[in-house]
């Protein structure tokens, strides 16, 4: 998007590299009404799924009785001192590796600001050197977003403001406190500016998460707030700077960011269609009212006072640790994508594919087409009715493979391995096989098939006219014919392919 | 006042020594130093916690053990008074301020735990400046601390009730922590051994942190024997505290008695000036007594030794206002109830903290502060880097370097009240050896003026205690000998 980022000086050339050249012909249909363009960077909060907290030993353990999993170090208690858990070192260079970043030395710097929650007064975090820096993750389309920073921080406590209106602190007669989730590990991964719609910001989201998922980091529920969400919203006009962002926070789904992201927009060039100007401010989405509302300005955001941690040694992984980790890391979402696309020939974002690697049943239509199955018809099958089923479906893949053999060699047609497999799910696998010939199932000799074909023509004189003189739509009412007399057991493609024959 | 000399005590080797042996009892030891409390405690004050019933107890428990013939570790029966900024599970621990008054910890510090397994016994918590900030303990949240060689005098500080109260005999030995001279200068107002560490020498866990990348703990000793003890029961490795040192060390013990023949002694030609004529007459002394043992003096300059002053009040601040932030009402200590949260942060501050230490909130909130960050903070570490390096080079021509500890001997109560910065001076020849992170010891090395103790510091390169205490039993040897002459 170098068209976004600068704008060119008269006359000069503008050399746009290859991946560019793709990513603004797949960011197509991009612009909003008016010639806007949405310019999106989101901020994910995941919480890494470790024994215990990032800095002491208590449990890391969602939906505990509330302060149950404490101790001097959560509760920042006076002379407690954090000691870095090194498999959470370990699940944030997975994250890391994984986003294609560089995994580099790094230190933790203390954020000082005061909140309840916030045990020490301060969260310890990675300010200028983190631990992932410049990585990039594919969409399923192929769009590259750019990953700025994945880096490792400490989650505060909950609270819960009793009283007053809406949950929040203004107002509320009292607040209590849960400190479980305080000094939960969390790994902070920020986007570079890279989303252009809100459907990319989603399908960003739902990728990511397939990933945290895949390399066992998180389970990166967004309901759980296991998985947090901050957007980054402006709008400009192609050509010209980006505009003033705003930062939308309290985003708890996949959906709500979409929606809170499109309102955002619209509030935004409302705006400077109006002649206003946009304030660099935090802005809180309303999941009711389906706005979003200023949570804090610019002029009020809290200065940090960023420095050093003394408390702590800087962080410095071996590059025999980074290639470990590198090397450990399974099979990602996209790759397992694109494998079975071209296992399938099918395009590695089409809907089957991408349902059968989200549910991770992709491993096992790989194996029904090592048992000499055929995987196209696989993949479709398991979309369909292997829902319910997970990454490993009770239908023994031989069983499936046989109904896949059974219909490319044209002994079931697509209508009759649909009820056979129906049959396979509910019995968890069987014999397709003995299934067919069970509901009578026969595939029918092509000879049988002439005469109902011929039958067929002889019926409806109009429509063979119709349908030699070029007139597809014709077809139809021939095939149907035949269709409903052989009972629905004629395959499609036969029919068809001896009308043609006799067409001459 | 009162010049009274501290009361003839045993030593911690020796009581130790007696009571694993069988000869002496525990809970003996335990009432002598308990009776010396109660005979001058309400003089000094050196205390704000004295532990009876739970040293009776622990005494006890260790004679019960030498009598059923188990092993009781280096420091059995051996009386010692802790800081109040160390953590005590069950028992207040305050550092002398308000805003923690009634504080119960529910933990240990690590050095309390290791005291327990050597067989140390915990008489008291004593006082301090508020939050280990100040020279004199006269900014504790609890009152003053008297020297015990003239009442009417300071002890220095921060850690002024455990100096006070090992010179009294209230305890054999006894724990501070130095950020930037708290346990050096306080040793040399109250005429005893005072030692801070290599930073990440002994653990810091449970140590109320004042400045982190400056704190340590140290002991206070009558004798540097004593020192070397305790300073091997605390040492060592700790996975509670990520700065502890990972080696191992060697006895400090074993090295005392190995001379200083053929080590080179420096002598830093650009050191500030400020030291009265009287601890500057002691310094020569100390030089001299060295060169008799056998040591060669050898001129060495630190050039950045001056900046350190500068540099220390911006970085132990900005980090003291960083460390302090967690007293905000909501967890524990003092809450004073307002009608929002924010109100009820500034009433219970406000309430519970002295000036001295709102002082230095302030400082160093305002030196990390947005715009103000580079100008103060960032170039104080610039500052400290280079007295690192400076340091580091010293120490190639010579194995330890002399300094006074204090420039000044004990000075009376309010002498300095009203102007922080003359108090800040204080420590001016202790604190670059916090900012390089080397370890520094204080001996007393006979008196200036007034008949009042005067101490020497010794520093020495990283983790090279060991040289640091050979030169420290050798002053002691020279100042015994300087003693007995007619």
């Amino acid at each position: 998007m170098s068209q976004a980022t600068s704008t060119p000086a008269p006359g000069a050339v503008q050399v746009r590299t290859d991946r560019e050249v793709h990513d603004d012909a797949l960011h197509a249909d991009r612009l909003l009404e008016g010639g806007w363009e949405l310019i999106v960077g989101l901020e994910v909060h995941v919480e890494l799924d470790t024994a215990t907290k990032l800095f002491s030993a208590s449990p890391n353990r969602f939906g505990d009785d509330p302060n149950t999993n404490i101790d001097p170090v959560t509760l920042g208690l006076p002379g407690a001192l954090p000691v870095l858990n090194k498999h959470a070192v370990e699940l944030a260079m997975r994250i890391g590796a994984a986003l294609n970043c560089t995994i580099q030395a790094c230190t933790f710097h203390r954020k000082n600001y005061f909140y309840p929650d916030m045990p020490k007064a301060y969260q310890i975090s990675q300010y200028d050197q983190p631990l992932n820096v410049d990585g990039f993750l594919d969409l399923p389309n192929g769009v590259r977003i750019g990953v700025e920073r994945a880096h490792l921080e400490e989650d505060t406590g909950k609270s819960t403001h009793v009283g007053g209106s809406g949950g929040r602190i203004h107002g509320s007669d009292y607040s209590l406190i849960d400190f479980n989730r305080a000094g939960v590990p969390l790994v902070e991964i920020v986007s570079r500016p890279d989303i252009r719609t809100s459907e990319e910001a989603r399908q960003y989201v739902t990728e990511l998460r397939a990933i945290l998922v895949a390399v066992g980091a998180s389970d990166a529920k967004m309901e759980e707030g296991s998985m947090r969400c901050d957007a980054n919203v402006s709008v400009h006009k192609p050509g010209t700077p980006f505009g003033t962002r705003c930062e939308i926070k309290n985003v708890n789904s996949v959906r709500s960011l979409g929606r809170a992201i499109d309102y955002e927009a619209r509030r935004q060039i409302a705006m400077i269609e109006a002649g206003e100007t946009v304030r660099q401010e935090t802005r809180h989405w309303d999941e009711n009212d389906g706005r979003t509302h200023t949570l804090r300005t610019k002029e009020d955001a809290d200065d940090y006072r960023y420095f050093l941690e003394p408390d702590l040694v800087p962080l410095e992984p071996s590059a025999q640790w980074i290639a470990e980790v590198r090397e450990a890391l399974p099979l990602l979402p996209g790759a397992r994508r694109a494998r079975l696309g071209e296992l399938t020939a099918m395009a590695p974002d089409s809907e089957a594919i991408m349902v059968v690697v989200e549910r991770g049943q992709d491993e096992y239509v790989e194996a029904v087409g090592h048992l000499g199955g055929d995987i196209g018809r696989a993949v479709v099958h398991v979309k369909e009715a292997f829902a319910e089923q997970g990454s490993e479906p009770a239908v023994p893949a031989t069983d499936l493979a046989l109904l896949t053999k059974l219909e490319v060699s044209g002994k079931l047609t697509a209508t009759q391995a649909k009820t056979v497999l129906a049959e396979l799910v509910a019995n968890g696998g069987g014999d397709a096989e003995a299934i067919a010939a069970a509901k009578g199932f026969e595939a029918m000799d092509t000879s049988a098939l002439e005469a109902m074909v011929d039958q067929a023509i002889a019926a409806q004189p109009d429509a063979w006219a119709k349908y030699c003189a070029g007139e597809g739509k014709a077809m139809g009412a021939l095939v149907g014919a035949v269709m409903k007399a052989s009972q629905g057991k004629a395959d499609g493609k036969i029919v068809t392919a001896l009308l043609e024959q006799k067409k001459g | 006042m009162s010049g009274a000399p501290a009361p003839q005590a045993a030593t911690a080797a020796a009581i130790a020594a007696q009571v694993r042996s069988g000869a002496l009892k525990a809970v003996d030891v335990v009432e002598q130093h308990l009776a010396r409390i109660d005979a001058r405690e309400g003089e000094i004050h050196a205390f704000n916690l004295v532990m009876a019933d739970q040293a009776r107890a622990a005494a006890a428990a260790i004679d019960a053990r030498v009598a059923a013939g188990e092993q009781v570790g280096p420091l059995a029966g051996v009386p010692i008074a802790l800081k109040d900024n160390m953590c005590t599970r069950g028992v207040p621990t305050t550092c002398s301020s308000k805003i923690l008054d009634g504080w119960r910890p529910p933990y240990d510090a690590t050095v309390v735990t290791k005291l327990a397994e050597a067989g140390a016994i915990v008489i008291g918590k004593t006082n301090l400046d508020e939050f280990a900030m100040g020279s004199s303990t006269e900014n504790s949240g609890f009152g003053p601390t008297r020297n015990p060689h003239d009442t009417s005098r300071v002890p220095g500080g921060s850690s002024g009730g455990s100096a006070a109260a090992v010179a009294a005999g209230f305890s054999a030995v006894s724990l501070g922590s130095d950020t930037g001279g708290s346990i050096r200068q306080p040793a040399a107002l109250c005429g005893v051994v005072g030692v801070k560490p290599t930073y990440g020498y002994v653990s810091r866990y449970g140590l109320i942190a004042f400045a982190s990348s400056l704190d340590q703990i140290g002991p206070f000793a009558t004798t540097v024997e004593d020192a070397a003890l305790v300073l091997d029961a605390i040492g060592g490795h700790d996975a509670h505290d990520s700065t502890s040192i990972p080696e191992s060390h060697p006895s400090l013990v074993d090295v005392l008695d190995r001379g200083v023949e053929g080590l080179r002694v420096g002598r830093i030609t650009d050191l500030p000036e400020g030291a009265d004529p009287d601890v500057v007459e002691r310094l020569e002394a100390a030089f001299d007594a060295l060169r008799a043992a056998g040591a060669t003096i050898v001129d060495v300059e630190v050039p950045a030794f001056g900046y350190a002053l500068t540099a220390y009040y911006l970085i132990a601040p900005a980090e003291a206002s960083s460390n302090l932030a967690r007293f905000d009402g909501v967890r524990f200590g003092l809450r004073v109830d307002s009608p929002d949260t924010n109100s009820m942060y500034s009433a219970t501050r406000a309430a519970g903290f002295g000036e001295e230490v709102k002082r230095r909130i302030m400082l160093g909130t305002y030196a990390l502060s947005a715009g103000y960050y580079d100008a103060y903070y960032g170039r104080a570490l610039k500052v400290r880097k280079l007295i690192h390096d400076d340091f580091a080079r010293a120490y190639q021509s010579a194995d330890v370097l002399l300094t006074p500890t204090s420039p000044t001997v004990a000075f009376p109560f309010g002498a300095k009240g009203d102007n922080p910065l003359a108090m800040y001076l204080c420590d001016l020849y202790t604190i670059p050896t916090n900012l390089a992170g080397h370890p520094g010891m204080s001996v007393p090395f006979g008196t200036g003026a007034d008949g009042l103790p005067v101490g020497v510091q010794i520093l020495a390169g990283t983790l090279d205690e060991p040289t640091m205490f050979r030169v420290g039993a050798a002053l002691e040897r020279a100042a015994a000998s300087e003693g007995s002459r007619p």
